[in-house]
């Protein structure tokens, strides 16, 4: 077992761990940050995106002895749940979300993909949500919320 | 009668969904979220073998292996090794092999369970399954469909020559008859092929007896915790009544969990024996090779015509893969499927054959539109083919043959009668948008030019039976349930109302589209309606999500409810007011005399009045609430014009769908963003289909593609954005004037795909491409055109 120590959504966090876990599992087992889910076991979904030190990863890729002494952002994180992250809002007005389940990694992804590029083309987003499978939305309306995210940050024209 | 959408109720409007805001902040309640204490967690040892006998099986090393509580193979299991039933026998002598949760003595497919092993966590209970014991010897395998039916290797023994069923179908005049006085008859063979529905939601299912009483409760990733409720006791044995199923948040399904799994039956199983909660939720590996998969047919198809183009007859014959064992309703897939091969078109014979045939695979079922896809596939490319044979413009052949406007309700040869349609409208519309005139016109300059990316326009004028299902018509299908659904309406005396619901949303919305429907008719906000569904202990009657049934049917049921509701709160409403019910109107949430509008009672006084019951009329009950169990009239059959432009390069083989126009009619709509929503992932499944999934075995049974790295689900890039507009034809057998649109999509858009690739092709000599059309595929195609060519000059 190996201790670590890190920040979730503002948290300082301690424990061990077997060096095997991965970072997924310890936020959501052992944090309780079950808004962060598990979509594969090949990191292709994307589902498990979160901000570590402020980029987003898949937290299925990285072991959660390689998240010592860092900062973690989860869905849980960016806003308290009264107040809605502008990415949050973005998908709620387009409907950029059906049954939820890829919804987490997808706004995580988003925000990663608003502060590198805050007036990105439709092009740019989608390549820029690569990483991230949906199987409700044909993401169309993916595309619309992450546009509309960057006009409420104040990116867009 | 339908009636007229009031643009003063919320009914009709695109109102944000309230499901958002917990989705959206990770406050959810997916299946493998719940953690109970003392909760054991299942790990399944699984075949890697595609057809094996097991000639050894020991669990017991497995024991010694840390944190580990108990293993089974199907010895140790004994009596609660319960098997799978199929519901649906679509003929009497129907092969159904006995379908055990775990194999006993022979696997039959990669993936099938062998034995499991319970630890209490599910990291070491995963670790101990290399300590099973084990030995295999490998059968040859029943991989292709076609070799199956000639017999040699059995899947199951008691199937000959590896068949299920034969199921012949007939209708009009003789086929034959009909095709010798025809003067075309074009000919084709294609392979529907097998997908994996891929919901986001890896299964999960958590099984926990609870304290002293007998009730045992099982959440699981599930659209029909209702009908598994009845499953599952009918399989375990234990008492319905003291079974709660509950479906929390799950995420998408797409027919994928409209099942009843083994896992399902082995966790519920094992908490029962030990006495403590179980738990399992696959990885995504596991549910690429253990949740059932859809389509996998091979479609044999015949359609014959006057040299002018008017279509005579249509003769299918299908090999329908159910793979190695049959799942809840696998048989009944390609029967739906049945019903819509002669779709929009009249025409005098149809003449339909189906053999289900068992192979050494994932079994097949339900997946996003269950049979329909198929048909509308064979049928929308038949016709291209047709077309080009008697050299007409596709979309003139699809108007020659299509029922006019002015002929609904018409009944098809199929022996379906659609209530209402308008495809002449859906059609101008989808071609208006898609501006056929200048993408043709493009399309003769880049074939004139020899232009390296040549432009195809692809078409698909689709309709399809969803809205599942007049329970009697199900029942001369020989599918054992109903088709029925409920609503309860209780008004709370704080003025709040609870929506008790039969369907099992995953996605949908309905927690939204419902409330706007009680809003429109109680005048209630939509904001003060709570939805409750998928839990059997809050909503106890229902027949779940599926087959685009929850609007269509469930609406039904949900708007009557609210109308029963009413008519009691009419009578209550009269004794307060001192007048007789007939002299009240209700409008705007409230009950006025006529004449009279100073005096009336809000309906929620009058849910006030019911709770205190200090003053209601003789013989009235306490209490403020409706219900209505509803059997649908008739299937619900939306329909539209779905338009592709696709530009093929002809050097690589590569395709890109530049421009999509989906216009559907599926009558009122309750939330047009959901409708388009449902719409949009619909065509990226159908999409998906045509352009990038497949799930292949190679010539022993192994799955080639069986995780997410290499079965290929769209991707934000590999899609545009959609252009989608509706038409509105009320449905008349549907009281809310609706149709069903969870499917419409992905029936109608891979044969727009597929006919705008050959289109774009055909002047190369290209007459078909097969699915996926990947760029490997494409440009093997054109190869092989370009080699024909030359062997004609030659």
């Amino acid at each position: 077992m190996q201790h670590i120590s890190v920040n979730v959504d503002g948290t300082q966090y301690e424990g061990d761990v077997e060096p095997r876990t991965l970072l997924v599992h310890w936020l959501r087992n052992e944090v309780g940050k079950v808004g962060t889910v598990v979509g594969c076991d090949t990191s292709n979904c994307g589902a498990c995106t979160i901000l570590m030190n402020g980029r987003s990863v898949k937290s299925c890729s990285v072991l959660a002895v390689q998240a010592d002494g860092a900062s973690v952002t989860t869905i849980q994180g960016i806003s308290t749940g009264d107040d809605w992250h502008p990415v949050q809002t973005a998908f709620k007005e387009c409907h950029g979300l059906q049954c939820g389940y890829c919804t987490p990694g997808m706004v995580m992804s988003a925000i990663d993909l608003l502060g590198e590029n805050p007036n990105p083309s439709e092009a740019e987003i989608r390549e820029g949500l690569e990483g991230n499978l949906c199987r409700c939305t044909g993401y169309h309306n993916i595309v619309r919320s992450v546009e509309k995210a960057a006009e409420l940050m104040g990116g867009a024209k | 009668m339908t009636e007229t959408i009031d643009t003063s109720t919320p009914l009709g409007r695109p109102i944000k969904r309230k499901e958002d805001a917990k989705l959206l902040h990770g406050r959810t309640n997916w299946t493998d979220n719940i953690q109970l204490p003392g909760t054991l967690h299942m790990a399944i040892l699984r075949s890697p073998y595609a057809h094996a006998k097991i000639t050894k099986l020991d669990v017991t090393p497995a024991l010694s292996r840390p944190n580990v509580i108990a293993a089974y193979g199907a010895d140790e299991l004994g009596d609660l090794n319960g098997s799978i039933p199929c519901v649906w026998p679509v003929v009497d002598d129907i092969v159904m092999p006995d379908f055990p949760s775990l194999a006993k003595g022979v696997v039959r497919h990669v993936g099938d369970c062998v034995a499991v092993v319970l630890a209490t966590d599910p990291v070491h209970a995963a670790d101990a399954l290399e300590a099973i014991e084990v030995d295999y010897e490998p059968l040859p395998a029943v991989v292709n469909m076609q070799d199956a039916i000639k017999g040699g290797t059995l899947v199951h023994e008691d199937a000959a020559n590896n068949v299920c069923y034969n199921y012949p179908f007939a209708t009009g005049e003789n086929y034959d008859d009909v095709k010798a006085k025809a003067d075309v008859v074009v000919t084709r063979q294609w392979a529907n092929q097998r997908l994996i529905p891929a919901f986001m939601e890896p299964r999960s299912v958590v099984a926990a007896p609870m304290g002293m009483s007998d009730e045992m409760t099982v959440w699981s990733s599930t659209q029909i915790p209702h009908v598994l409720r009845v499953l599952m006791a009918l399989v375990t044995g234990i008492p319905e009544n003291n079974l709660r199923i509950i479906a929390p948040d799950v995420g998408g399904g797409f027919g994928g969990k409209l099942q009843l799994y083994r896992e399902e039956v082995l966790v519920t199983q094992l908490a029962r024996k030990l006495g403590r909660p179980v738990k399992w939720t696959e990885t995504r590996s596991e549910d690429m090779v253990a949740t059932h998969h859809g389509r996998d047919h091979i479609q044999t198809i015949e359609i014959a015509a006057t040299k002018d183009g008017k279509i005579l007859g249509l003769k299918v014959h299908l090999l329908a893969d159910m793979g190695a064992y049959l799942q809840i309703i696998t048989p009944g897939i390609p029967i739906l499927g049945m019903f819509m091969y002669p779709a929009i078109y009249k025409m005098d014979a149809y003449d339909f054959h189906c053999t289900g045939v068992f192979t050494n695979k994932t079994p097949t079922d339900a997946y996003r539109g269950a049979g329909r896809p198929e048909a509308t596939y064979a049928i929308e490319r038949i016709v291209d083919e047709l077309a080009a044979e008697l050299d007409m413009d596709p979309m003139e052949l699809r108007k020659k043959n299509w029922i006019k406007h002015e002929e609904f309700p018409f009944t098809t040869v199929a022996g379906l009668t659609y209530d209402t349609g308008n495809y002449e409208a859906a059609t101008a519309k989808a071609l208006d948008l898609f501006g056929m005139d200048e993408l043709r016109a493009e399309q003769k300059r880049r074939r004139e030019s020899g232009d390296t990316v040549q432009l195809g326009i692809g078409i698909s004028t689709f309709t399809e039976m969803c809205g599942l299902a007049p329970s009697r018509t199900l029942g001369a299908l020989k599918y054992v349930a109903g088709g029925w659904e409920h609503a309860t309406i209780r008004m709370l005396p704080t003025g709040k109302v609870e929506l008790v619901t039969g369907t099992s949303p995953h996605g949908q919305g309905h927690e939204t589209a419902w409330s706007q429907i009680a809003s429109s008719i109680l005048g209630i906000p939509v904001e003060d309606i709570e939805v409750v569904h998928s839990d059997t202990g809050r909503a106890p009657y229902g027949m779940d999500t599926y087959g685009s049934r929850s609007l269509a049917v469930g609406g039904q049921a949900i708007k009557k409810a609210a109308e029963n509701l009413i008519e009691k709160a009419r009578i209550i409403a009269a004794h307060q007011l001192e007048c007789s019910p007939g002299d009240l109107e209700f409008v705007g949430g409230e009950f006025k005399v006529k004449g009279d509008p100073e005096k009336a009672q809000a309906i929620g006084a009058v849910a006030f009045e019911a709770f205190t019951a200090h003053n209601l009329p003789d013989g009235v009950e306490p209490t403020l609430q409706g219900e209505a169990t509803v059997d649908p009239e008739d299937f619900s059959y939306p329909h539209g014009t779905h338009l592709a432009a696709m530009e093929v390069d002809t050097e690589t083989g590569k395709v890109t769908l530049r421009k999509y126009v989906a216009v559907d009619d599926v009558g009122n709509q309750v939330n047009p963003m959901i409708v388009e929503g449902q719409v949009h992932g619909g065509l990226a499944q159908g999409i998906g289909q045509a352009l990038y999934e497949g799930a292949f075995y190679d010539e022993d049974g192994l799955p080639l593609n069986a995780n997410l790295s290499t079965y290929l689900i769209p991707a934000a890039p590999d899609l545009p954005s959609f252009i989608t507009d509706r038409t509105t034809t009320p449905s008349t057998t549907h009281p809310l004037g609706t149709k069903g649109v969870g499917e419409a999509g992905a029936i109608a858009s891979t044969p727009a795909i597929i006919n705008g690739i050959v289109d774009a092709l055909r002047p190369m000599g290209v007459t078909d491409v097969a699915m996926p059309a990947t760029p490997m595929t494409v440009w093997k195609t054109i190869q092989s055109a370009n080699q024909a060519a030359k062997g004609g000059q030659a």
